[in-house]
């Protein structure tokens, strides 16, 4: 089994703590191996490229050559679909313009930092899982079945588009796909979840201007939870932290200012995958999420 | 080409006159509603060139106005005067003053990367709406948005310690906006999601049992942690200068 260098992120460090929790509990359950990229430092977000794209580039960059000079990996993995995809941009980036290139090894020889030569690759968890255990794989390991819960597989923005930065993606069959993602829905189904038809799995929440501009963000996240409620949903799992804070967030926000109450609860999909596992809920940090499920998953006999 | 007659019949363009007869045919109402003509003088030739130069809107010139960014736009779905497809155009033309009617939206795009995804030019159009707030902030033509302050705050940690923390971008973000976070706190939305997120709500209800077991002591303590031990990238070192010097640099160069 390939072992990846994790790069957790800020998000991950901060208010997404339980995705960091789940991530980690959930790997040691699968007997899979991963060390922490030393010392890591932010992606950018969505933020940073907004002051200037290099200043981006540069910090996810430092990331992979800390992972590959440093630690000696080739594979870094990265939870997040904010630092996924902008380390995917830098090294999209960074293969297609040799002048981006010198720039960052400029830069990087300047800061006495380690220097990126395009010899990494990033890959999400999700990715990570299928390539090294796949559904089947993923099945053969539960000790406890989600029991049908019917899940709205929510991927949003970042880990599909744009597709230049994804080489991998839409590749046929047993790949990704850029338009119709589905890795999120095998691994849950295969732990006994029963995957909703959610036509929204790749809308945006508005996370990038969730303080910024509310009221976009709130109809926003209102659109894919109202959508995964028509579609029969009882839980919504997401695989990123800013789509699951902005989902809470602005479930709440709907509620108290503008009395719209929904019911879905929202679950990072390794929390789920994790109960498969038969972790408890407590070391997987459901009781930490905004969303309450806890009496939810014990009505489910799940918990 | 398409074209933006939209603007062309804007109200002020428009005469009626109450009564009017031509050639003894009274022609008063709806029949004399004319259209002024008008010869656009008001482009700026080197408009386009100029707005290449914010990073992001580099591929511009390669539109050639099919659409597809619009149709697939997040934004326009909201509201249709978010029009990238347009806002390009008016841009490729140098009609600057066209473009400033919409000041006040365009900063909202979510950079959901529809656009870019499905432009068969590779034009990037997220970046170009980026650029394109960015100038109007420039020239001083519009207030900072804001999520220039929210982008301002959060490369501003970045750059100095290599990584931010929730909660100082939050409460700096709405000191910078002047808006009261106390006020949303103790009677916002705010102050609910934080009691939900605690299970202080379990407690209200009397449900003291749940509380004691569903509120999330741990992550409260480390987010607390953090507000007062920020975490920083030890190797950091001057990383952060050389970049902040980098910018200015790059700044400057392409814009004086
Ligand atoms: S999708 Fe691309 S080419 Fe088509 S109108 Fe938009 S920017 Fe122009
Ligand atoms: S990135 Fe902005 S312009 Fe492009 S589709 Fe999304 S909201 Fe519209």
């Amino acid at each position: 089994m390939a072992k990846v260098a994790y790069y957790p992120g800020c998000a991950l460090e901060g208010s997404g703590g339980p995705y960091d929790r789940s991530t980690r509990a959930l790997v040691k359950s699968l007997g899979m191996e991963m060390e922490t990229v030393h010392d890591w430092n932010c992606c950018g977000a969505m933020e940073v490229k907004n002051i200037h794209p290099m200043l981006q580039t540069y910090m996810s960059a430092r990331v992979m050559a800390i992972a590959s000079e440093q630690m000696g990996y080739d594979t870094v993995m990265a939870p997040c679909n904010g630092c996924y995809h902008n380390l995917k941009k830098a090294e999209y980036e960074l293969a297609t313009s040799s002048e981006s290139l010198d720039t960052l090894q400029g830069l990087a020889k300047k800061s006495e930092d380690p220097v990126y030569k395009g010899d990494v690759r990033t890959v999400h968890l999700l990715e990570w899982l299928m390539e090294d255990l796949g559904a089947d794989g993923i099945k053969q390991k539960i000790s406890k079945s989600l029991n049908g819960i019917k899940v709205a597989n929510y991927y949003g923005c970042m880990y599909t588009r744009p597709r230049q930065i994804f080489p991998e993606k839409d590749q046929g069959p047993g790949s990704e796909s850029s338009y119709k993602p589905h890795f999120m829905d095998d691994l849950l189904g295969a732990a006994g979840a029963v995957n909703v038809d959610f036509p929204l799995k790749t809308a945006c929440c508005g996370g990038a201007h969730t303080l910024s501009d509310a009221d976009t963000s709130t109809q926003l996240v209102l659109n894919i939870i109202q959508a995964a409620e028509d579609a029969g949903a009882e839980v919504i799992a997401t695989e990123c932290p800013t789509c699951h804070s902005g989902l809470e967030m602005h479930q709440v926000r709907a509620e108290t200012e503008f009395g719209i109450k929904t019911n879905v609860k929202i679950l990072y999909f390794t929390q789920l995958l994790g109960l498969a596992m038969g972790l408890s809920a407590r070391k997987l940090g459901v009781h930490e999420n905004v969303s309450d499920s806890l009496d939810f998953l014990h009505a489910k006999g799940v918990v | 080409m398409a074209i933006h007659e939209k603007t062309l019949i804007d109200p002020s363009r428009l005469i009626t006159s109450d009564t009017l007869v031509v050639d003894g045919v009274d022609v008063s109402g709806h029949w004399n509603t004319m259209i002024l003509p008008r010869t656009l003088k008001e482009y700026d030739d080197g408009f386009e060139a100029h707005i290449k130069e914010y990073a992001g809107a580099e591929n511009v010139h390669r539109c050639w106005q099919c659409g597809s960014c619009t149709n697939s736009c997040t934004m326009y779905a909201q509201n249709t005067d978010f029009n990238p497809r347009y806002w390009i155009y008016l841009t490729r033309l140098g009609l600057k003053d066209e473009i400033l009617k919409d000041k006040d939206i365009i900063w909202q795009c979510v950079s959901c990367n529809k656009c870019t995804n499905i432009c068969p030019k590779d034009v990037r159009p997220e970046g170009v709406m980026k650029a394109l707030a960015h100038w109007i902030e420039a020239e001083g033509f519009g207030e900072k948005s804001n999520s220039t302050i929210f982008d301002e705050e959060f490369a501003r940690q970045c750059i100095a310690r290599g990584r931010i923390e929730d909660s100082e971008v939050m409460t700096n973000f709405y000191k910078n906006t002047n808006q009261d976070i106390k006020e949303m706190a103790l009677n916002g939305w705010l102050g609910i999601f934080v009691a939900r997120m605690n299970k202080w709500t379990e407690l209200r209800n009397g449900n003291i049992w749940k509380f004691i077991t569903r509120t999330p002591i741990m992550h409260s303590l480390h987010m607390g942690y953090s507000m007062f031990f920020k975490p920083k990238t030890k190797s950091w070192g001057h990383t952060g200068e050389v970049l902040s010097q980098y910018v200015k640099e790059q700044k400057e160069l392409a814009h004086g």
